[in-house]
């Protein structure tokens, strides 16, 4: 559809089209790359089976919401491994957005008349989508633990994964975009990944961390990865905790602004020859 | 359909790549930018094609400003970059049916249209294959197959017989030139090869980021007072024939 001006509107089914050809394509290098599937499976798995035997006993929990009852060490750890394994995923495939620009896939990408911010957003919401694959077949392995979650769970966790997804996506490509100095992986891990996942709820209860450093508490507090472990960990049973649910959205909605506006595949652009 | 650029400057920091570059490309034809490696080739490429933002000048395809109407321009605009951008772990079928859906082609007319251009290409036997199957002449095709999905009017080309055998680099040339004459399409075929340049063909020469010549390359030559257009190019730029 054209104007008089010259500028191209493109009809809604161009939009749909378009992201359905990006989904397809984030699945079809996902099945055509089982390995990486399987290595990161094993990551919150070795978290899942190995460290939580060995912290079963030394951290009791006790009755917290979203449960109703004792839990075992295994049952509390398994909704951050879930965001875990979305962490990495986000900050992997937001790297590999940025640095791959100057290869073919972010081009390719680039070359399409829609708006570079729908493009963008597309690929962060494929991502995410693609990811779920894996934190369901986490939950079905961690089943074998006795992490057994009520069954309607894993259909209501659903929106919540895809929101923390796509929050973790959008702060990974805010990231290598912006910070220069963070472009390989081992960067982004010392630095945004294990200080996002030790400072949450992830592995202990908040209050076990009052206890021992109020200002450890009060950043653990304000990380945004906290309420999405929460929000998951709620939702996974059943319960929203809206506190989590408004602070995860507003993060996942301020991530996403300036991701799209600082990806600026104009800028920084070094000479190809 | 055609390419107008006005005043183009481009630098990456201290680094000039491209001074006050101003062309019009002659429309439904095969254009050559010819330029040796470093001359601003592929920066004129990253502008035109959106990659790089403009910092100075301007430039429109078929009237339509690139800053002002982008949608506009990268509809109407195919692009064959010079390093292949293709998914080596899909099919050509599957690599070819995600451009069509980033152009917000449907399904079912985007199957008929890798079709056609895949037949055009003589690689609609290949439409299964793993693109990492084929060679690097076939590669080639089936990049031009994907730019021309969305039919668009002028095809841009950086380097792209870069790393083919002479025969294949032939062919490819061959292709595009056919392409030209078939669907009026026009063309800008970046190159340091001399040999891909008919004397007919329309040219543009750059070198250090400057556009040092732009005629058919019959006329370069008679305004250089030489027989062939490397001599002219020697002449030009101060480089040896094999630097071009």
């Amino acid at each position: 559809m054209s104007h008089l001006d010259g500028t191209l509107s493109l009809p809604a089914s161009a939009y749909w089209h378009c992201f359905c050809g990006i989904l397809k394509r984030e699945y079809l290098r996902f099945i055509n790359q089982r390995s990486r599937f399987l290595s990161a499976l094993v990551r919150p798995l070795l978290w899942l089976i190995v460290f939580a035997a060995g912290f079963r006993a030394a951290l009791g929990i006790a009755i917290i919401e979203p449960y109703e009852t004792y839990i075992t060490y295994e049952v509390y750890i398994a909704p951050g491994l879930c965001c875990m394994i979305l962490l990495f995923n986000g900050m992997q495939s937001s790297l590999s957005m940025v640095y791959d620009r100057e290869m073919g896939s972010m081009r390719v990408l680039l070359m399409s008349p829609l708006p570079r911010q729908f493009l963008l957003l597309s690929r962060l919401l494929s991502i995410a989508i693609i990811s779920l694959l894996q934190v369901y077949a986490f939950l079905a392995i961690a089943l074998l633990v006795g992490v057994e979650p009520p069954l309607a769970g894993y259909i209501t966790v659903l929106p919540a994964l895809v929101l923390v997804a796509v929050m973790l996506g959008a702060l990974g490509l805010f990231i290598s975009s912006r910070i220069r100095q963070l472009e390989n992986f081992a960067g982004v891990m010392n630095f945004v990944i294990f200080p996002m996942f030790f400072l949450s709820s992830a592995l202990y209860p908040l209050w076990k961390m009052q206890e021992s450093s109020e200002w450890l508490y009060w950043l653990c507090r304000i990380n945004p990865f906290s309420h999405a472990v929460e929000l998951v960990r709620h939702a996974l049973y059943l319960k929203l905790d809206t506190e989590s649910l408004l602070v995860t959205a507003a993060a996942t909605a301020v991530f996403s602004l300036l991701a799209v506006t600082g990806f600026n595949p104009q800028k920084n652009q070094k000479p190809t020859r | 359909m055609s390419i107008a650029v006005a005043d183009i400057s481009f630098s990456y920091g201290q680094r000039q790549a491209l001074q006050s570059v101003s062309f019009e490309l002659q429309p439904g034809c095969f254009n050559a930018l010819l330029g040796p490696n470093g001359a601003g080739k592929s920066t004129l490429f990253g502008l035109l094609t959106r990659l790089n933002a403009l910092q100075c000048g301007s430039a429109s395809i078929n009237g339509h400003d690139i800053r002002q109407h982008p949608a506009r321009v990268m509809s109407q605009l195919g692009v064959v970059f010079q390093q292949s951008s293709l998914d080596l772990d899909l099919t050509v079928q599957q690599n070819l049916l995600y451009h069509a859906a980033l152009h917000g082609i449907a399904r079912k007319p985007a199957l008929a249209q890798i079709e056609l251009e895949l037949m055009r290409m003589e690689m609609l036997d290949r439409l299964h294959d793993k693109v990492r199957n084929l060679n690097g002449g076939h590669r080639r095709r089936v990049e031009i197959a994907r730019a021309l999905l969305h039919q668009p009017g002028v095809l841009l080309l950086d380097e792209p017989s870069v790393g083919l055998d002479p025969a294949s680099r032939r062919a490819l040339n061959q292709h595009v030139r056919q392409l030209c004459e078939d669907r009026g399409l026009t063309v800008l075929w970046a190159t340091h090869l001399i040999e891909e340049i008919d004397p007919q063909d329309p040219v543009l020469l750059l070198h250090n980021g400057q556009l040092k010549a732009h005629n058919s390359g019959q006329q370069i030559c008679l305004q250089q007072q030489v027989d062939s257009l490397s001599e002219a190019f020697h002449r030009i730029t101060g480089l040896n024939r094999e630097a071009a």
